[in-house]
């Protein structure tokens, strides 16, 4: 049997797993790993200019595939700069492996040089983490690390690995497991029959129904399902901010998105419901507005792999716990078999008043009091010249509620964004981790002045790795989403909001070796668009000047039901 | 309502912490908590004593078991089950109030450990409940020190928490 150093056994495990790149970035705990890497040519390392790009290129990666993307980072500063990329993914539910390098065995508890806790530090944002104690454990704990983060409810996974458990002299037979077996841990593979039955009932019998699918129909790979079972039975459906795509966004029965920044017809249709089937969604607050007066019409069936996620904030009437394909594969089975047929008459008026709902504002909800650009526009502009087909990565913000809005998904997998950690500065790196994967594929990072400021280091990736992104930056020169609070809560004051002294951003991506388009004039924008994303092998940013003053509508009201929503400055529903 | 939630854990280095963290990051209250090895080496019982209405105990269990080094967990009140906990409890003791000690440690089934000519220390072992009412019946001004174990449960009858 081949016998191999704990560092080369790290590498092996990992081309065993099937992975194509690691992100990382080197330092001393991980020297003898980053020097296995140097010597094989099968794992592809991805150096970054700091390691939270590494963690967010490697949940990118995941958000696009399913699959479980890579990080690699060292000790110390190396793993505390990886923690908030981590737990962006922890709360979005992306599965991700993080090797951390540890200082060595007899020096931890020390305060050695670049020591950290990083298994105590990441407790509380990880699915699961293990530290090495034995270098022979290491194939098996990092099987064990993919098979945590990738089934049940995905979710990040940290291996930490001391100095000496890498150790070029000492060498160990390899075997990689082809399963691992852990007692404690038995994740749901079907749902209970009897409740989805229970479900498919109140189902056929509903009057007012609603869909509401979240991002467990996208990491689960559902959509599929999901649009079979709704169009079967022609009721609406609604997707959360983590869910677009997972039902596709031009068809009519899609009604947008729902929640804080909703469409007014999806938060209407919630809120007179009398049965939200939830596939894969966590009610989460940015999604019920308050409790206590969410949709008091309806009956709630809620499908979660989670059992934790069910009756968490809001009570469900009939819950399932399991996979939303395995559970959505079963109710249509039962849908086939059976004789009964959605109530038509009453799916016809409850259709009447959607429509209703949607003729009242069209989708639309700019306020038109000035010339400028409207970020809007600039969005619906993405979405023409992309087809509606491009992967749109969103950094946090204003910027991301329009891209929300305003994009229309089709397809699952498209949308990548912080939804849950709502981090600054993961635009960037997501649309580089998925270009790189996806090398054909249109890439847009969709984000604002403020936003691509937290990982703007990563041009310099781009550029030694060539990685062709087109940056849609929607410049209004503050804190949009702070200035939007600000604006509504705060009489206006704009409390550290503005961003004083930009850069001259087409000087910063030229001296980066990229090319920069400034776009100021509605009337530029299309035909600049169009170059940036005909340069196939080039990275575009494109610095666009959008109106300071534009509000995200619909916004609802703080506390109050889902129906509560500002529609505009002046006009409350 | 007060519950006492049985966990059986993977005898492992952090287990503990994970619990631990768990009930600080969701704002889950504890009021005690026992742990010690059981007789399979590679697993150990945790007790914790919580306060909390349905939904947030439902939420406890849910969490704990989400955690990958717990095994099993049971809600011990949701069910006949017994409670134990052992105290030790220091008193400053002398004059009629020594015989007083001893009268009422004999009551509650006490028994005094130690003794020096100006202290005597009872151990008390059963429900809390009968912790604090030991305590109540003597009064604080004399007690010297409190050593509680937390409580441990168990449920009646057949019903056990194994693998």
């Amino acid at each position: 049997m081949e016998l191999l150093s704990g560092a080369e056994m790290v590498v092996r495990a990992l081309r065993d797993e099937g992975v194509k790149y690691i992100y990382g970035y080197p330092g001393g705990a991980l020297l003898h790993v980053y020097d296995a890497i140097f010597q094989q040519e099968e794992v592809e390392h991805v150096l970054v200019r700091h390691e939270q790009a590494a963690t967010h290129m490697a949940d990118a990666y995941a958000r696009a595939t399913g699959k479980a993307g890579v990080a690699l980072v060292t000790s110390g500063p190396g793993a505390t700069n990886a923690v908030t990329g981590i737990a962006t993914a922890y709360m979005d539910s992306i599965p991700m492996v993080v090797i951390t390098g540890q200082v060595p065995s007899h020096l931890i508890g020390e305060d050695a040089f670049q020591e950290t806790d990083m298994i105590g530090i990441s407790r509380p944002v990880v699915k699961h983490n293990f530290s090495v104690r034995h270098a022979e454990d290491i194939p098996e704990i990092i099987r064990k690390a993919f098979h945590i983060a990738e089934t049940g409810r995905p979710g990040p996974v940290v291996v930490d690995i001391p100095k000496d458990m890498t150790n070029p002299t000492d060498r160990f037979p390899y075997v990689f497991p082809k399963q691992v077996k852990l007692r404690s841990y038995n994740p749901v593979t079907k749902g209970h029959s009897g409740q989805i039955k229970k479900a498919f009932d109140l189902l056929m019998s509903a009057k007012r129904p609603v869909i509401y699918a979240g991002g467990g129909v996208i990491m689960g790979d559902a959509s599929e399902e999901l649009t079979e079972l709704a169009q079967a039975l022609n009721y609406p459906v609604t997707n959360t901010l983590m869910g677009l795509g997972g039902y596709p966004g031009t068809d009519r029965q899609f009604v947008g998105m729902l929640g804080m920044h909703g469409s007014y017809e999806a938060n209407m249709v919630m809120h007179h419901s009398d049965l939200i089937l939830a596939i894969g969604a966590r009610f989460d607050d940015r999604v019920t507005n308050g409790v206590d007066k969410f949709c008091p019409t309806a009956k709630i069936v809620h499908i979660d792999v989670d059992p934790a996620s069910i009756s968490k904030t809001i009570r469900a009437d009939v819950p399932i716990v399991g996979p939303a394909k395995a559970v959505l594969e079963e109710m249509l089975q039962l849908l086939k078999a059976s004789k009964k047929t959605p109530d038509e008459e009453a799916t016809k008026a409850w259709w009447a008043q959607i429509d209703e709902w949607r003729q009242r504002h069209g989708g639309h909800f700019r306020t038109d009091d000035s010339e400028k650009m409207k970020p809007q526009q600039v969005i619906e502009m993405l979405s023409k010249v992309t087809g509606g087909d491009a992967y749109v990565c969103s950094d946090v913000g204003q910027h991301q509620m329009f891209a929300a809005q305003y994009y229309k998904f089709n397809k699952p997998n498209r949308w990548i964004n912080s939804g849950g950690l709502g981090t600054m500065g993961f635009g960037l790196p997501a649309a580089m981790g998925v270009k790189m994967n996806f090398p054909d594929a249109d890439v847009a990072c969709v984000t604002g002045e403020g936003s691509i400021q937290m990982n703007i280091q990563e041009l310099s990736t781009c550029n030694q790795y060539d990685i062709p992104v087109k940056i849609i930056c929607l410049n209004n020169g503050s804190l949009g989403m702070v200035r939007q609070w600000q604006d509504m809560n705060y009489e206006s004051r704009h409390s550290q909001s503005y961003m004083e002294s930009l850069p001259d951003f087409m000087k910063l991506v030229e001296s980066y070796g990229h090319v920069g388009i400034k776009v100021d004039k509605y009337s530029d924008l299309e035909a600049a668009m169009v170059k940036a994303f005909a340069m196939k092998d080039r990275l575009v940013f494109m610095d666009i000047t959008v109106d300071p003053h534009e509000h995200v509508y619909p916004m609802q009201v703080p506390r109050g039901s889902m129906r509560d929503m500002w529609l505009s400055k002046t006009e409350r529903t | 309502m007060r519950h006492i939630i049985s966990v059986l854990l993977e005898n492992e280095p952090g287990a503990l912490s994970r619990v631990v963290g768990l009930f600080s990051q969701r704002n889950f209250n504890i009021e005690s908590l026992t742990v010690a090895p059981t007789n399979d080496e590679t697993l150990s019982r945790l007790t914790v004593t919580t306060e909390g209405d349905d939904r947030v105990v439902e939420q406890i269990t849910k969490q704990l078991n989400k955690l990958i080094d717990v095994v099993k967990v049971v809600d011990l009140t949701e069910g006949e089950h017994i409670e134990r906990e052992l105290m030790m409890i220091k008193f400053k003791a002398s004059g009629a109030f020594r015989a007083e000690v001893k009268r009422t440690a004999d009551i509650f089934r006490g028994q005094i450990i130690d003794i020096t000519p100006n202290t005597y220390t009872v151990q008390l072992v059963g429900s809390s409940s009968k912790l604090d009412a030991f305590i109540d019946s003597l009064g604080s001004t004399s007690i010297m020190e409190v050593v509680r174990s937390g409580v441990s449960g168990i449920a009646r009858g057949e019903k056990v928490l194994s693998l």
